[in-house]
Formats: structure tokens, sequence, C-alpha cells
């Protein structure tokens, strides 16, 4: 709070009229900017594209009030600290840093802005103005891998991801664990490709996956062409972050959708209104922030049965795959009959369970 | 290992390894003429998206191609006004319009974005491309036997026609080549356009043919492997053969070591870190570098004009 006296009144007024171009950018600064840094091309058409929709959210629903920037092709690297600086200094007051190699990058440059506050996607560490938002996306996969472990005639699957970080590691098991309860003798081969968008890669890696006798693959790597790759050989895959059923109508069996939208206009809504509190937010099928697309028509109705028995079992709450016993690659009880992982387990998890064969 | 799985890898290899051979041929062909053009990766973009374009609005892959090495050469005539007639440092130039040929090709691909077009796979009968032993002759797309017919003309180009003397000629003595009356500056133009058409097929490689799809980036990198290829090669063609099979080889023995999991063959692939595999087409070309120059002219040192602008006396 700041009184008004005449000497500051003054000062004011002696400011204003030397720094008139200040005042042109306050005015532009009516509206409250809101930056996104975000991971690949928007063209991704999977985890950047489903990203872009949310901050489209709320250009639609709060666009009088709230201007918002984004920066593509961000990497996660250290060159990430000064854009995301950049951002804070061209006056945002929130940022989502849209992956989870942002983390500690996120949390330097907020230490230098503590009036900017900061919302770091897939993360576990938080300051006094930088929140983490998450989805359950291992929800999907749980879906998936229903689908997949009832559907695949070799129990060979193929698991095609970007790095060995907990959401991919989530991911994998909830997918593999969930195949198991199909066809118990189901085994996942495991790529992990080193990136999140590289579409020769994908493809040759999807490739080796199916050349090794995998005969449905999921990709969780963000662009289309495991699917091709997958609709050019007559097998099945899933979409990753989006509906990706336009490029391989007939491998396309459904995708985890990623919607971002309530939560960013949420709190979009909340930096206007300053309510904004640094939060952990974990949100799945329940929240609506995890949606399936629609089963393709190779999908036969006992699978679809299966696969909607265990979204509705997300949605009331009656089923959590992560429940135990699961035994992890080497045999070793990770998780007793019938407890259920912990929200803070999930989100440190680095070991795969049994059933995954993997480089690592 | 069966038969079928040795079969399917050898086509994954092959897939894995025909861009980059593609553009490695088009780089060695402009380098032989004195200029380094390191713009690989934006001209393969510009071929990605051109070769794209042209088969989406055309709906015929062979004009797609056309279409693609118009838009890799197209893209290179920029580079070459730029060293060749304002005498612009190559290196900086190239580097430009690698970022200049992304920044294009993701703006010129906007409306393209989300859009398939049929794939460019085998022109043979299914019986035959389909077929899990007669694919390994029969189930590439035209544009694998197109890279491997360039390799031996390439090679007969430059070592048995005049053309390719003169091509020679130019970079490895450009004043004298220009004392006897040959145009430098109008042969390094060819040997510029000449390999930016083929980038952009090798670029149109990715976009019609591995994922038939336009995404931004979607060459991730490999222009930045024809050029090491070429320096691998020791800018010999055969070598540029070997070589970039043998690179080829390397990107499918990482996926093959990751996927194939515990208890199998090889498990000491098993232990190497990915990043080994990643950076292994790079340091293999430095060993061949240091292996090069230590060996001194063995006929595969760099063509002696390379990177020098041309400023004829007269």
């Amino acid at each position: 709070m700041t009184t008004l006296n005449r000497r500051s009144l003054m000062k004011a007024v002696g400011a204003a009229a030397t720094l008139s171009l200040v005042g042109t950018a306050a005015r532009a600064e009516d509206k409250v900017k809101i930056g996104f840094i975000f991971l690949g091309p928007i063209g991704d058409y999977g985890w950047t594209w489903a990203h872009n929709k949310g901050r489209e959210a709320i250009d639609a629903a709060l666009g009088d009030k709230v201007e918002t920037l984004y920066v593509e092709n961000v990497a996660e690297d250290a060159s990430a600290i000064p854009v995301i600086r950049d951002l804070a200094q061209q006056g945002c007051k929130l940022i989502f840093t849209c992956s989870y190699g942002y983390m500690d990058q996120t949390l330097e440059v907020a230490k230098e802005f503590p009036d900017v506050k900061f919302e770091h996607c897939t993360g576990f560490k938080r300051a006094d103005n930088v929140a983490t938002y998450n989805s359950k996306f291992h929800e999907g996969r749980a879906v998936l891998g229903t689908i997949a472990g009832k559907m695949s005639k070799s129990g060979t699957l193929g698991y095609l991801g970007s790095y060995k970080v907990p959401e991919v590691v989530l991911g994998v098991n909830a997918f593999t664990l969930a195949a198991q309860k199909q066809n118990p003798a189901a085994t996942v081969k495991l790529v992990l490709i080193d990136s999140w968008f590289d579409p020769p890669k994908e493809a040759a890696a999807t490739d080796t996956l199916v050349n090794l006798g995998c005969d449905i693959v999921t990709t969780h790597t963000d662009s289309p062409g495991p699917l091709q790759i997958l609709e050019q050989k007559g097998l099945y895959g899933f979409g990753q972050g989006a509906d990706m059923s336009a490029f391989a109508p007939t491998a396309h069996l459904t995708a985890i959708e990623d919607i971002w939208g309530p939560y960013y206009v949420q709190r979009a809504q909340a930096i206007v209104d300053g309510t904004w509190t640094s939060t952990d937010t974990w949100d799945g099928m329940k929240e609506g922030t995890v949606v399936m697309a629609p089963y393709n028509a190779a999908v036969p109705a006992d699978v679809v049965a299966l696969a909607d028995a265990v979204q509705a079992g997300y949605k009331d709450g009656s089923y959590d795959i992560f429940t135990g016993p699961i035994f992890d690659q080497d045999g070793v009880e990770k998780v007793k009959a019938g407890e259920i992982m912990t929200l803070e387990q999930l989100a440190t998890i680095d070991w795969f369970v049994k059933g995954v064969e993997s480089a690592s | 290992m069966s038969p079928e799985f040795a079969i399917a890898s050898i086509v994954t290899i092959i897939g894995l390894t025909t861009p980059i051979l593609l553009a490695g041929l088009g780089e060695l062909i402009t380098e032989k003429s004195g200029v380094l053009n390191l713009g690989v990766e934006g001209m393969m973009l510009m071929g990605a998206i051109c070769g794209f374009a042209a088969t989406a609005a055309t709906f015929n892959p062979w004009l797609g191609v056309i279409g693609a090495a118009a838009g890799g050469a197209l893209s290179s005539m920029l580079f070459a006004v730029l060293v060749l007639q304002l005498n612009s440092n190559q290196v900086a130039t190239g580097l430009a319009l690698s970022i200049f040929g992304t920044g294009l090709s993701s703006l010129i691909g906007q409306s393209f974005t989300g859009r398939i077009v049929p794939q460019f796979g085998s022109i043979f009968p299914d019986i035959l491309a389909k077929d899990p032993i007669w694919k390994l002759l029969f189930g590439y797309s035209p544009l694998v036997y197109f890279a491997l017919i360039m390799v031996p003309l390439t090679a007969w180009f430059l070592k048995s026609t005049r053309a390719g003397l003169i091509l020679r000629a130019v970079g490895e003595n450009d004043h004298s080549a220009h004392s006897i009356g040959y145009s430098v500056i109008g042969v390094r133009y060819a040997a510029i356009a000449f390999g930016g058409a083929l980038a952009g097929i090798g670029g149109a490689y990715f976009s019609m043919v591995i994922t038939p799809m336009w995404a931004e980036k979607m060459t991730a990198g490999r222009g930045w492997i024809a050029l090491a290829l070429v320096v691998f090669a020791g800018w010999r063609t055969g070598r540029l053969l070997v070589g970039a099979y043998f690179f080829g080889f390397l990107m499918w023995l990482e996926l093959f070591a990751k996927a194939n999991g515990f208890g199998d063959s090889l498990p000491i692939l098993q232990e190497i870190p990915s990043q080994f595999w990643a950076a292994m087409p790079y340091v293999m070309t430095i060993v061949a570098l240091t292996l090069i120059s230590s060996r001194g002219n063995v006929g595969a040192s760099a063509p002696a004009c390379l990177g020098k602008p041309f400023l004829p006396s007269t």
C-alpha cells in the first residue's frame, strides 16, 4: 500500500513527464500478460499442440483482460533460462513452462522475479511463486494397456518413449500393468529415444519394435510419425496428446487427449483476481484433464467395454492401476498387495514394473 | 536372428540411410567445386515442405520430388548469390541458410500441418514389395533406387567426364581454372544448385516416404549428419556410400539395443548410454579426419579451395 502525499505525488508527476515512453508501455500493460514456454513446435499435433489449445482457451475466455505470449521450440537445457527470463522482462505476470525439463530453470528465474508467478508442468519442485501442475496421463495409459493387452496377438507390446522421467515411467508402468491384467504373459519392449520430437527416429524405432515382434506400439513422443508407420504395416497404435486419427485412420485405436484449457483459464483468472497461490495440481479423468479420443471401429465391443470400465473406474475413484502387488523388473515387490501408491510416490517414480524389457 | 528379422532390419537401415546419402552426395559435389555450404539442414527442410506441398497439390509423388528438388535448389541459390556474387563468408552464410530454411519451411508448412499425402512407397506389386523376403529388393520407394544409382553416376561424373574434371579443377585451383577460360562462378552456381536439389530430395524422403506428413523441423538434425558424412568420406563417393550405411547402421543399432531388452543377444549393448550412439557419427568423423591428416595426402583431402571466396585478379 502506498500512501499519497504531496511529495510522492510530485515525484510521480515528474517521472511521468520525463518517461512518457514508459507511459505508453504501461497502457499496453493494462491487459495482464501471460507467457508460455513450449517444448516443441505448435504444429507437432501432440504435446505442444494440446498446450497451445489451452493457451487459446485463455484467449477465448479472458481475451479482454489478458494477453498471451508464447515461445516455441525451447530446449530443455540451460538455454531455457534466458527465454523464460525474457518473458518475465516483457511483463508477464504468469508464466507456464510446459515440460518436465524446465524444472530447475523455472525455479532459477522465479528467484529473480518474486512478483511473477510461474507454473511448471509435470514437475515436483515448488516455491512461493512457483506452482506445479500435472495431468494423470497414466490413467489414459491404463486404458491403452487394457486395449493393447486384449487385442495383441503376439503378447509383445511396444512402447516408444522419450526420456526416463516420472511421466514416462508412470506411462510405461500403467500400460504394462493394465495389459497384464488382460494377458498375464504380456511383455512390453521399451525404447527411449532421447527426444520428444524426432519423426525419423520415432519412425525407425517403431520399425525396430515391430521387427522384434510387437504388434501394437504406443507412443510417448510427440509426433504422429509412429502411427503412420503402423498404418503402413497394418498394425495398431494410439495417439499421444491429441486425436491423431487423421494421420492413421486405421491404425489409430484411440488417443490420450490432454485438455489443459480449464486449468489454464482458472489460473489466469486467479492472476486477474489476485488470488493466485502456489499449488500442486494433479488432475485426471475425473476432472476432465485426460480424455480418450473416440475408439476406432477396429476395437471389438468387449474390448470397448473393458476400456470404458477403466475410464468409469477412474472417474468414480474405484479403479487405480497402481494397486499392489506390484513387482519391479527384478521381481522385487515394490507395492504390497492391497496398497495403492501415493501421489508422492508416483511423482518421483524411477523404476519399471515386471514385464518391461528395456535398456534401463 | 531369423532371415525375416535381418531383412526387416536392413529395410529399416536403408530408410535411415537414404536421406543422408542423398544430401551427402549433393554436398560432396558442392564441396568438390570449392564451396562449403553448411545450409544442408535448411535445404532439406525446404525440400521436405516443397515436396509435401507439391504432392498434396497434384497427388503425383513424381511432381512432389520435382518440387522438392526445386525447393532445395532455389533456397541454395540464395546462398549462391551471397557467397559467389557478394563474396560473403561461406560458413556464416551457410549457417544462415540453415536457420532461414528452418523458418521459411515452418512458415510455408503452416497450412499443411495436420494433412497427409499417400506414401511414396514401392512401385512394385505388393506380392513383391510386401513379401518378407523379396522386399529386400523390391520394398523401397523409388527414391532409394535413385540414391543408389546416383552414387556410381556421381563417381563416374567426377572421375571420367570432362565436366567433372572442370568441377574438380575449379575446386582445387580456381585461379588456374579461371586463367584457362572456365567460368569458376558458373560452375559453382551449378554445383550449389545440384547440392540443393539433392538435399531437397533427401528432405522429401522424410515428408513423403518415411512419415508422409509435414511437421516443423522434421529432419531433426539429419542435415548436420550429412555434412559430417562428407568429411568422414574424405570427399570420395565410394566412401560416402559406405559411410552413409555405417551411420545408418549405428542409428539402427542404438534403437535395436534399446528395444531388444534383457537376455537377448549382445547384452553388452545394453550398458552403453544412448548419448554415446547419438554422438557416434560425429566421433567417427573426427576419427576419420585425424586419420586423413595423419597419413598425409592420400587422395582423400579437402578440395584446396574449399570455403575460400574466388576473387579474380583481372
